[in-house]
């Protein structure tokens, strides 16, 4: 009686321990995760022995059979479903990387023509985020795919749009760049050029710092890193033949093509976040206090001066977090390429390969790596860019 | 005291997860009340939903005559649409008991997918369709073009192999449903369509001018349609398969959604037709079900023959002769193993 009564008070008074609480709470959250974890784990494997299947990765260097319409790489019917995934990768990556790089310019120029004074530009961009916001991206996807592939002519009534460019139902058709020999020289010209404006902007910069004396380093910069290169390329006689696209048969043949799957997706995906990367430009750039323009005026900076040294600095430090989410969004958000059949990660390994196969459980558990090995890697270099402009406090 | 309840919590739950499945295929069906029938998305002919908003098709009447063997009721099918892609997962993870969505039947499907497919349905194969005014006449002068292909389907790795072994150089361009290809093709974003011979004539058949588009002569590949049940339950692999065998040995045998009743009433003078229809023998009990089951799955939609004219024949939309798929004594190769 004695023993029984001194346990509980020992059991009551670790509970009523707000220290040893948490860790007993903790211990059984834990204990519970890896329980229902370890649960649906082996109920993986229970099924899967019951309807015979093993479990293995052996099939990924087996022929894949099917062909892929968009390749960056060399790519039969005859190459393994690892060769397949790849291609599968640089298609998500393609669209990613375009998408990332339009969303944040048009974001930019959205957030920025919300809040100008003038009534009409303001109200295009209210009327245009408050539409694109409310709408889901696979619709947009879907209705620019439409679009597309209905509204644009066939391959024989192509629009002429310049030289050599032409766009058809089929997508759009460019000119392929051939370079000759004389070419290397422009892009030596070029790394040259850009080493040269790193020097400069740094000599500039110490000048500054020690004579107060500014270089027009963005004007020096210019013209070492493309107007050299272009200079030396016409001075070379322009070396580059373009194959240009001809009608053959039922397609274009010859030049590369931007299939209709990749530009509906490319533009959706950009039109669709660069809304929500404009609101995230505005909140940016109203964080930080007019006072800080009005001070900067008083010290005689020029406008530019005062958006580049102390508006911009400022307001990256809000715009860049919830920047990266958006970018792992659109990264995520790629995969609907499925509805249009663009040729990505899940419709490669996750879809064709997937379904051939059998192997639900080990394309899917690729899919996933994947895609999270790819949000980490943008969160990495987000978080480092973040940590580059973080605001020093003196 | 926690912990044990956790443990106690956790043995439960594993234990609930090695139990499932131990039921057989037939005892789970008749526990439900209802048979999880895996078909098409939507494909005219085969399983489209009719005026009513019912499920309906050549497929479809396959699911219903299982229903009716098995549960005594043709409408006692919960359908499963399913694409070319999630069908095989579907069935393997048990959102459906059979698998009727022209699903071709090949070694890799049957050993390694872990499928049973049940007896041939229907003889296809892959042939495309093109726009008349595109000037070809033969699969061969397909080099160049963009090819719209379900994806997941036997079909697109046949196209692979036909355009490998003749040097055509082709965009593939892929597609889920049959729907979003007719789409694709009608924009002419794909130049032409491939998928099994009796799918392209019930796509034509919903086109505004059917008669602009021609399906090329040659077929790429054999293609045998037929159902399909998991591994692993021997028994339901009987009943589904009996159930197909019963409904072309009813055309063999002369047995009709009309007639079978009174031919079922009282044992005649064909054996055959007595053992199958159950006043001779009881085979229903090698299978699990009653005497009748023969009976009521003819019942549900009549004999094979009455399926295929009702949904596919030259009298519907779709237009298709028997062809390979006629009985074996009219010159086709339907020929079903005798109920004995």
């Amino acid at each position: 009686m004695v023993t029984d009564a001194a346990q509980r008070h020992v059991v009551s008074r670790l509970w009523n321990d707000k220290e040893t609480r948490s860790v007993i709470v903790q211990i059984i959250t834990l204990v519970c995760i890896l329980l229902l974890f370890g649960y649906m784990v082996r109920n993986a494997v229970v099924n899967l022995e019951a309807i015979g299947k093993g479990f293995s990765f052996s099939f990924l260097f087996q022929p894949s059979n099917y062909d892929i319409n968009q390749t960056f790489i060399e790519y039969t019917s005859r190459s393994s479903h690892i060769r397949a995934t790849v291609i599968g990768i640089m298609n998500t990556l393609a669209v990613a990387v375009c998408g990332i790089v339009l969303a944040t310019v048009l974001g930019f120029v959205l957030g920025v023509m919300r809040l100008s004074k003038n009534w009409l530009t303001a109200k295009i961009s209210y009327c245009y985020i408050e539409y694109v916001r409310n709408v889901p991206v696979l619709v947009h996807i879907l209705m620019v795919h439409g679009l597309l592939v209905r509204v644009l002519p066939t391959p024989r009534n192509a629009l002429v749009v310049g030289d050599g460019v032409f766009l058809s139902n089929r997508g759009a058709q460019v000119p392929k760049p051939l370079y000759e020999p004389l070419f290397w020289v422009v892009i030596a010209v070029f790394i040259v050029g850009v080493i040269f404006a790193w020097w400069f902007r740094r000599y500039a910069r110490q000048l500054q710092d020690r004579t107060g004396r500014a270089l027009p380093v963005f004007w020096v910069s210019l013209a070492s890193v493309i107007g050299a290169p272009l200079v030396v390329y016409f001075l070379l006689g322009s070396p580059i033949t373009w194959e240009v696209p001809v009608l053959k048969g039922f397609n274009f043949a010859g030049g590369y093509v931007l299939r209709p799957e990749f530009l509906a997706l490319w533009l959706a995906l950009s039109l669709y976040t660069a809304a929500f990367i404009g609101e995230i430009v505005r909140a940016g750039i109203l964080a930080v206090d007019y006072g800080q323009t009005e001070a900067s005026a008083a010290l005689g900076l020029s406008r530019g001066r005062t958006l580049n040294l102390v508006v911009i600095p400022q307001a990256l430090r809000v715009i860049v977090p919830p920047l990266t989410s958006q970018y792992l969004n659109l990264t995520k958000n790629s995969s609907l390429a499925i509805a249009i059949g663009y040729m990505d990660i899940v419709a490669t390994i996750g879809g064709i390969s997937l379904n051939q196969t059998g192997r639900e459980m080990e394309c899917m558990i690729i899919v996933l790596m994947l895609y999270l090995i790819l949000s980490l890697l943008i969160s990495a270099f987000m978080n480092w860019y973040n940590k580059r402009i973080k605001l020093v406090e003196r | 005291m926690k912990v044990a309840k956790i443990a106690a919590l956790a043995a439960t739950l594993s234990l609930a997860g090695a139990g499932a499945g131990h039921a057989t295929t037939l005892e789970d069906v008749q526990s439900r009340g209802e048979l999880n029938c895996i078909i098409n998305t939507g494909l005219i002919g085969f399983a489209a939903p009719d005026a009513a908003g019912r499920w309906d098709g050549f497929d479809v009447a396959h699911c219903r005559a299982v229903a009716a063997a098995v549960l005594g009721d043709p409408d006692k099918v919960k359908f499963v649409n399913a694409t070319g892609k999630t069908r095989f997962t579907l069935l393997n993870s048990g959102e459906g008991d059979v698998l009727f969505r022209n699903t071709t039947e090949t070694m890799s499907r049957d050993a390694d997918l872990k499928l049973s497919f049940l007896p041939v349905t229907y003889y296809d194969g892959a042939g495309f369709i093109i726009r008349k005014d595109k000037g070809v006449t033969s699969a061969r002068d397909l080099s160049g073009a963009s090819i719209c292909i379900q994806t997941g389907t036997t079909t697109e790795l046949n196209l692979a192999d036909f355009a490998r072994a003749n040097n055509i150089d082709y965009e593939p361009v892929p597609i889920e449903t049959n729907e979003e290809a007719r789409t694709n093709y009608l924009a002419d974003r794909c130049d032409t369509y491939i998928t099994d011979a009796s799918g392209l004539a019930a796509s034509r058949a919903t086109f505004d001018n059917p008669s602009d588009h021609i399906i090329l002569p040659e077929l790429i590949s054999k293609e045998p349609l037929g159902g399909a049940v998991r591994h692993g339950d021997d028994q339901w692999f009987d009943i589904t398969k009996w159930v197909v065998n019963a409904l072309i040995l009813g055309e063999e045998l002369g047995i009709t959604q009309a007639n079978v009743e009174s031919m079922a009433a009282r044992a005649g003078k064909n054996g055959d037709i007595n053992r199958m229809l159950g006043t001779e023998g009881d085979f229903g009990a090698m299978i699990g079900l009653d005497k009748k089951w023969a009976v009521r799955a003819i019942k549900a939609g009549g004999n094979y023959g009455e399926i295929f004219d009702r949904y596919l024949g030259p009298s519907t939309d779709i237009g298709l002769e028997r062809g390979l798929n006629a009985l074996y004594t009219d010159g086709g190769i339907m020929y079903a193993a005798p109920v004995r």
